[in-house]
């Protein structure tokens, strides 16, 4: 309970009061990024709509096994962000610091992936510019353009939110948190969820939409 | 000392334009006096120290705020429509125009007639005549303003847009690019001379043109090897062009679009766009390669295929 | 039966005039620059936006200087298009949106609200850190050679034909964009969720209302603007991109995304300037304001409203005529809820009790220029009409008789209007008066002449211009050379009053909101015990004037 109390503010009033602003910060700021990314969606379905078949083109490009595995890793660490939400409620913490740990973890992994994949891609000279693959149609860079600045973007998030985690982590171990007083993990919380669901618009846009229809 | 509060009026537009003008600033004017009246009688009437009543009055506050809600949003929707009528007739040119290119570039405007003459700066029209403009951009976004006429349209590289005016008066107006377009925007200007139809005639023969834009066009489509495939010929199969100007194109995808000169001109460009049904994308991109003064050429020469007899010159059309 | 009494003051309230204020708490440098306190982050961003707008409107005195005579003969065509650029840049972004919202909103919200600070303090101070990287990366790039693509950054200019420093200065407005959305969420959640005890949304003064519209916009447009910026930014470097029309890229589409910012974002440099104009009109008439619920309402219909209109800005641009269609009657139906207010001001003034202290006077010439202002933008909103006068000198006066005459307008009233609360001191009155004048005088003769200007043919951005044009042109140099004198006299005096003002009491003009009720300075946590609130706003006159009426 002496955590609760050190937690508050000066100038809030009481603890819930405090947990409300937060949350309501939290979905607020939510909201400011879901128009930073609708800016990106709007170009995507402008430019799709004007060039279909090279964007059909462009996406047969993409490694979908990449895209796909770490599709399945964001969603676990999902799981395991909400875990470790769960755990601290029960206050269990220690077993809470585990998830944190383990979303972590998932979240490197999703990095190390999606590193492998920029790789590759660079390979096969899908970085739009003068060296830009021939074989594929000039509007195909324009898919490509929005691939890198869409995926890049978000892995900006992934690794501002493992930065979080291991600030987070790090009170965790403090003794920080209780089963009353662990807003800053609940919205973390919040954040990684946001960061998971606009991979699951990421992912059939970039990979699956009409991936063999032009073949 | 002049005092000048209007551009002079070239067009019937620009009057119809100067109307919708005056009738706003009638209603502002109006609105200006009421508001402000009221606010200084009332500064005056209530000042402080000065007696007067000032007891609370019960005042039918909703019938009040719905009417200084309701009258002005009908006026609005009066100059709404007022003004959208005036813009369908702006934004949508008659058919039958004396049709003109215009290809803004940094920082000056070229112009090319269907006849072949060409001019910088400077835009020679007939009086009287509907005359339609095609406007292209080589680099930035322009913007072909004639005040005179109250008209203006942005230049978009990429696109072709459109402006038409009938010039009602003989006389020489501005041309101005009224969007910026980098370091010499603002001398990127010119004039438009209005003048009668035999004089036009006259300076359009003085020009002397050694081709006209179709046949021009016709060289570069051989220039540019347009003609190895096109042509009838056996090795390559590509779509015919003949009497494709105009005419519903069925594309690979099951859509069907006008060849207009849109069309045309992201064919060129982009030939892997819309693909016409039953071929494949053999075509190189021009986009680079062929500047947008020989795309109007070429495009010229497209059209003049359309019709059954050869191209005739515009003026001679009449 | 309708309450009076506005809220118990706790007796100890006023007893303690030895009280360390805020200014006096501490007095080392990282006091101020690490704070968390909302006053003095208050006072931080005052500073700032005063740097951004002495150099953004030195950069306005050489346009006007070299507009008075047709051809561009005092600077180069290139150094006359960095100097608008910067202009618009500086003073949209470093000076107008933060101006109200961050310097007054900062200072009076929390205390308007009862609350002893904003709901986040520290991102408070992030957003003002934010907020000078970002201007000292826009300096950075005026520094080193300039932008010259204009506040707008129309593509494909910006992405691949200017030859400026055009990345740094979108990097700057992109950081600042950070900081206006700190102050938004921050504003967000303080009024949702630090409100004193009896504070219902319906008894806020109408300054919260409008400053709360603006947070939304704020929150909502300006990721959109960042984003598009980023895409700009990376085009440039990149050399392909969305907007590029070589690859069958769309400039059109750059034009919608960022006008889908820069458009409410007008709001953003307008809303908070009628919030002021409330609160000031309500106690220099001593009348409760007319129509309440009407004029809290206008604010939030023209921050929704104002979503919709972006495509106002492109009628000429080549969108389809149908969407000018219902751009052109959204504009139209934007135009209603202010509208509204300026009638509802109006009617305030009935049967009040009239006095034209400085604020007044600056509170008056707001709804006068903002009438014209709005008046005029009936003008642009009618689409045939528009077409005419599209990227004129006519939308150049429209825009300013907005941001100008109502937004630095409305922030000279509420900067004079809270000076003894900021300050603890009064500034020197005569002088205030004085300078309101000047400046309503200047900006008249230096803006309204554009109107004519643009109805001419005059386009914007021109360096030289046709000689028929000199006349207006000179009026317009003429007036703002009145103006530059008239914003000199309030920073003089001001700083002036620092030292050498009277003290103020804590309520010099006996108005009714909370921020009265602490000291002149306030204490560090604004009050001594949190205030009850027990009815509506602006109950003017105020019980001790009916008294003395009466008695």
């Amino acid at each position: 309970m002496a955590d609760a109390e050190s937690a508050l503010a000066e100038h809030f009033e009481e603890l819930p009061q405090q947990r409300d602003a937060a949350k309501l910060g939290m979905w607020t700021f939510i909201a400011t990024e879901v128009l930073f990314f609708g800016d990106l969606f709007m170009g995507y379905i402008v430019n799709r709509l004007a060039y279909p078949q090279a964007f059909a083109l462009a996406s047969h490009h993409t490694v979908v096994l990449f895209g796909t595995i770490n599709t399945a890793i964001l969603l676990t660490s999902g799981l395991t962000m909400a875990l470790s939400i769960h755990a601290a409620r029960a206050d269990n913490l220690k077993l809470s610091g585990r998830f944190v740990l383990l979303t972590i973890a998932l979240g490197l992994a999703f990095l190390a992936v999606k590193g492998l994949e920029y790789h590759e891609d660079f390979h096969e000279h899908l970085w739009p510019g003068s060296h830009f693959r021939p074989d594929l149609p000039a509007q195909a860079q324009i898919f490509w353009f929005l691939y890198w600045v869409m995926t890049g973007v978000h892995s900006v998030h992934v690794i501002a939110g493992v930065l979080v985690l291991c600030i987070i982590a790090w009170m965790i171990a403090r003794g920080r948190f209780s089963a009353e007083y662990h807003t800053p993990l609940e919205m973390t919380g919040l954040y990684w969820a946001f960061v998971d669901v606009i991979w699951i618009y990421l992912y059939p846009l970039l990979y699956l939409i009409n991936r063999y229809a032009a073949s | 000392m002049k005092f000048p509060l209007l551009p002079p009026e070239a067009s019937q537009v620009a009057t119809r334009t100067d109307h919708l003008y005056s009738g706003l600033l009638c209603i502002s004017t109006l609105v200006v006096f009421l508001v402000f009246g009221t606010i200084v009688v009332f500064l005056f009437k209530y000042r402080r120290g000065k007696p007067a009543p000032r007891s609370h009055l019960p005042l039918p506050e909703l019938k009040i705020e719905l009417t200084w809600t309701i009258v002005p949003t009908l006026i609005f929707l009066g100059f709404f429509t007022w003004g959208a009528e005036l813009y369908w007739n702006i934004e949508r040119p008659p058919t039958d125009a004396l049709e003109i290119h215009v290809i803004g570039k940094q920082w000056m405007w070229k112009i090319e007639h269907a006849e072949g003459n060409r001019e910088i700066n400077e835009l020679h029209v007939p009086v009287g005549r509907v005359v339609k403009l095609t406007l292209a951009s080589q680099d930035v976004i322009h913007s072909f303003f004639l005040p005179a006429f109250r008209i203006k349209q942005d230049v978009v590289p990429g696109r072709y847009t459109a402006l038409w005016f009938k010039a009602d008066h003989v006389g020489q107006y501005h041309l101005l690019c009224s969007e910026y377009c980098g370091t010499h925007h603002s001398a990127m200007n010119g004039s438009i001379y209005v003048m009668s139809q035999p004089e036009f005639q006259q300076w359009l023969a003085k020009g002397q043109p050694q081709s006209t834009l179709a046949q021009e066009g016709e060289r570069l489509f051989r220039q540019y090897g347009c003609s190895g495939c096109h042509v009838n010929s056996t090795s390559v199969r590509a779509p015919p062009l003949e009497g494709l100007y105009g005419k519903p194109v069925p594309l690979q995808t099951g859509q069907i679009v006008l060849a207009d000169e849109a069309y045309l001109r992201d064919s060129i460009l982009q030939p892997a766009k819309d693909i016409v049904a039953g071929y494949t994308n053999d075509m190189p991109s021009f986009q680079g390669h062929i500047s947008e003064e020989e795309l109007v050429e070429v495009i010229a020469y497209l059209r003049s295929l359309g019709t059954t007899t050869p191209a005739l010159p515009a003026s001679q059309r009449d | 039966m309708k309450t009076l009494g506005r809220l118990e003051p706790t007796p100890e309230l006023f007893s303690l005039p030895e009280l360390k204020n805020y200014l006096t708490e501490s007095h080392t440098l990282s006091s101020w620059l690490l704070t968390t306190d909302h006053k003095r982050i208050g006072l931080l961003f005052l500073f700032s936006i005063g740097v951004f707008f002495t150099i953004a409107a030195c950069a306005a005195a050489a346009m006007r200087m070299e507009l008075v005579t047709p051809p561009g003969d005092l600077v180069t065509s290139e150094t006359y298009n960095k100097l608008f650029t910067m202009h618009g840049v500086l003073m949209v972004w470093f000076f107008l949106i933060p101006s109200i919202p961050s310097v007054l909103g900062n200072f009076v919200i929390p205390m308007m609200l009862g609350a002893r600070d904003l709901a986040f303090p520290k991102l408070n101070l992030l957003s003002w850190y934010l907020f000078n990287i970002g201007g000292l990366l826009a300096l950075y790039s005026i520094i080193f050679g300039g932008a010259d693509t204009g506040w707008t950054f129309y593509e494909p200019y910006s992405s691949t034909f200017s030859n400026t420093h055009v990345v740094t200065m979108i990097a700057g407005v992109f950081i600042a964009g950070f900081s206006s959305i700190l102050t938004g969420l921050n504003f967000v959640v303080t009024t949702h969720k630090l409100r004193a005890p009896g504070l219902t949304w319906f008894r806020l003064p109408l300054f919260i209302w409008s400053l709360y519209a603006t947070s939304v916009i704020m929150l909502l447009a300006t990721p959109v603007l960042a984003m598009t910026l980023t895409l700009v930014g990376v085009e440039r470097l990149w050399g392909v991109g969305i907007f590029d029309p070589k690859l069958g890229g769309d400039p059109v589409l750059f034009q919608h995304l960022f006008w889908f910012y820069s458009h409410p974002a007008v709001y953003i440099m307008i809303l908070p300037g009628m919030g002021v104009v409330s609160e000031v009109i309500t106690c220099f008439a001593r009348k409760q304001i007319f129509g309440y619920h009407f004029v809290a309402y206008a604010s939030m219909a023209i921050a929704i409203i104002g979503f919709l209109v972006w495509g106002h800005h492109m009628f000429t641009s080549s969108q389809s005529i149908y969407a000018g269609f219902v751009f052109s009657l959204m504009s139209y139906f934007v135009a209603v809820p202010s509208a509204i207010k300026v009638f509802n001001w109006t009617m305030t003034l009935h049967r009040g009790s009239i006095s034209f202290e400085t604020p007044m006077l600056y509170a008056l010439g707001f709804i006068g220029l903002f009438t014209i202002g709005g008046l005029t933008g009936l003008f642009l909103a009618a689409l045939g009409l528009d077409v005419h006068l599209q990227d004129t000198y006519f939308v150049v006066a429209h825009f300013h008789y907005i941001m100008v005459g109502g937004m630095v307008t409305g922030f000279m009233a509420g900067l004079h209007y809270w000076w003894p609360k900021i300050s603890g001191r009064l500034y020197p009155e005569r002088m205030g008066q004085l300078a309101a004048l000047v400046m309503f005088i200047g900006f008249n003769l230096t803006f309204f002449p554009q109107y004519i200007l643009g109805y001419l043919g005059m386009p914007r951005r021109y360096h030289a211009y046709p000689p028929e044009f000199q006349l207006y042109n000179v009026m317009s140099s003429a007036g703002a050379s009145i103006l530059g004198v008239a914003y000199l006299l309030p920073v003089i005096y001001l700083i002036w009053s620092l030292k050498h003002g009277r003290k103020a009491p804590p309520n010099p003009w006996h108005a009714t909101g909370l921020e009265w009720q602490t000291n002149s300075p306030p204490i560090k946590s604004n009050f001594e015990a949190t205030p009850v609130v027990t009815g509506p706003p602006y109950q003017y006159p105020t019980e001790e004037e009916r008294e003395m009426v009466h008695g």
